[in-house]
């Protein structure tokens, strides 16, 4: 598991997880010749919850995009050592995606929304229903079924893509700055809630966010990203034990690990991209 | 709530009142100068005219009610079908993008004669249609090919997700997306349906057919204005119901979610 990290000190939280994403020498280029990754590696095992943190433009997003299969390699490749393969012989990924925007059919109500991953797997919307009740209850929006889009607050509508992601049970849930466009009040209690769902499945969430806070508090995980190329550059074990809550904010560890992630960003963005 | 309802009530009396007193005023300046009625005949000539030629004036309006809304309805379906088709390929869509414009920048006016005679005069309703088809079919092919391809790219993304086939993108994301450009595009084409069926029958000119435009051009010749003004009348009524109808639709389709018939609350 040594080459699966950038660098040698880096620790691998819950060694004996099982790898459930591994990416090998992934690099990306974009069409107009701008390097977006290089040499990245990196294996996520179960259950962890891992944060993509690094400045804008280090390929984080694509990084993340790259692992949902949106989007070609340049180089590299990206292995699903659990997963089956499907008819084709692609590997079957069971994932769910949360973008920074909430993403949501402005046309359909809640309950339609929520809907969509299983009706495009075909299960009609009578035996969907108990599933996407549960998905809305999960998220504290089992009344808001019929609401459209538009009268919900930002933070609900969040939730209601959050569900929407959680409906087909995804081993793997990618989060893209989910939480990035809404106000403090409504991220903090949206960090708890998501942790609050993560506790108990052995779903691997990997996030992506610029907030040192944001991903200690949520992370067993951080993967600092650099820019220019985009790369890893360090990965740091956050060794502290679920449930967190709001104390957790409070407690010395927690100061600790934000100065320590914290530095780690900074000698990333001073230093000069390598080649 | 009272001045909600003042307000409503005001939105359909001021029209009708303005609409009222112009009348009169017409009716009494045509009266007190003594305007000749082949020049400009009074309101209540031309609303007798309309009760003694209610039957022909009406079968007119059948015909071209019928002509235009049949070529509405192909514009659409034509429209449609051919902005899913451009929307599947970008290659398509260059191919034959321009030949559309170009079927709509020629004036209608210049190829009427040509579609007549092709179609033959024994059969001048087909060549209305047709020549009604191509004035009123763009609006809905540029705007449903611009409402097909301005899907949130994230909502496509999450479609490729859940490995969604393209049948199934277009049916779940960009037909509604496209929802409010086509209907936009439908609201063009109904008045422009009205337009072509009416130019082309002017051009066609014979006795041949028998709609509200050739109504005009015979009363015309006959110098008898007041059944000319009952027949414009009726084409202006049908204009009005056409783009009332549509404007319903659109609202009916749009009030839950679209920014243009939701009401803004501040």
């Amino acid at each position: 598991m040594d080459h699966a990290t950038g660098l040698s000190e880096a620790a691998i939280p819950e060694p004996g997880s099982k790898p459930i994403v591994a990416l090998d020498q992934v690099g990306k280029v974009y069409a107009n010749g701008t390097v977006a990754l290089r040499d990245v590696n990196l294996t996520i095992g179960q259950a962890q919850f891992v944060s993509l943190l690094g400045p804008s433009g280090c390929g984080k997003s694509t990084l993340l995009r790259l692992i949902a299969g949106l989007g070609d390699l340049t180089s590299g490749q990206i292995g699903w050592p659990q997963a089956v393969t499907d008819s084709q012989g692609r590997p079957k990924r069971d994932l769910g995606f949360v973008f920074q925007e909430p993403t949501l059919m402005p046309w359909a109500n809640v309950f339609d929304n929520v809907y969509l991953p299983l009706k495009l797997s075909r299960l009609s919307r009578k035996d969907a229903r108990p599933r996407v009740m549960e998905a809305l209850a999960m998220v504290g929006l089992e009344t808001f079924e019929r609401a459209y889009p538009r009268e919900l607050s930002g933070g609900m509508k969040m939730r209601v893509s959050i569900a929407r992601a959680l409906i087909t049970r995804p081993s793997v849930l990618l989060m893209d700055e989910p939480f990035a466009a809404l106000d403090e009040i409504t991220r903090f209690r949206l960090n708890d809630d998501l942790l609050r769902l993560w506790a108990g499945h052995d779903w691997t969430v990997i996030f992506v966010t610029h907030s040192v806070y944001e991903s200690v508090y949520l992370s067993n995980r951080i993967v600092v990203m650099g820019a220019r190329p985009g790369r890893v550059t360090a990965d740091l074990a956050i060794d502290e034990p679920y449930p967190r809550s709001e104390g957790f904010r409070m407690t010395a560890a927690y100061n600790e690990y934000c100065r320590m992630v914290s530095s780690e960003l900074h000698a990333t963005m001073d230093d000069k991209a390598p080649g | 709530m009272k001045t909600d309802l003042r307000r409503k009530v005001l939105r359909v009396a001021l029209p009708i009142l303005v609409g009222i007193a112009f009348l009169g005023i017409w009716q009494f300046l045509v009266t007190w100068l003594q305007v000749p009625k082949f020049v400009l005949p009074a309101p209540t000539l031309i609303a007798t005219a309309f009760v003694r030629d209610f039957g022909i004036l009406m079968g007119s309006l059948w015909f071209t009610l019928t002509v235009t809304v049949e070529a509405f309805i192909l514009a659409v379906v034509g429209g449609v079908a051919l902005a899913v088709l451009f929307a599947q390929s970008e290659l398509v869509a260059t191919a034959f993008f321009p030949y559309a414009v170009i079927l709509q920048v020629t004036p209608v006016v210049s190829i009427a004669p040509l579609i007549i005679i092709w179609v033959g005069y024994d059969n001048v309703r087909t060549a209305l249609l047709i020549l009604a088809w191509i004035v009123a079919f763009f609006p809905v092919l540029s705007n449903t090919t611009l409402g097909l391809r301005s899907t949130d790219h994230n909502l496509r993304n999450l479609m490729q997700l859940y490995g969604a086939s393209r049948w199934r993108v277009l049916t779940e994301i960009q037909f509604p997306s496209a929802m409010p450009y086509l209907l936009a595009g439908m609201k063009i084409s109904g008045g422009l349906s009205l337009i072509g069926a009416v130019v082309a029958e002017f051009v066609a000119g014979s006795g041949a057919s028998t709609g509200l435009a050739w109504r005009i051009i015979e009363a015309g010749n006959r110098l008898d204005i007041p059944r000319m003004f009952a027949a414009l009348a009726l084409l202006s009524v049908l204009g009005i119901a056409i783009f009332g109808v549509l404007s319903a639709a659109e609202y009916l389709m749009l009030r839950h979610w679209h920014e243009s018939a939701v009401r803004r609350e501040n």
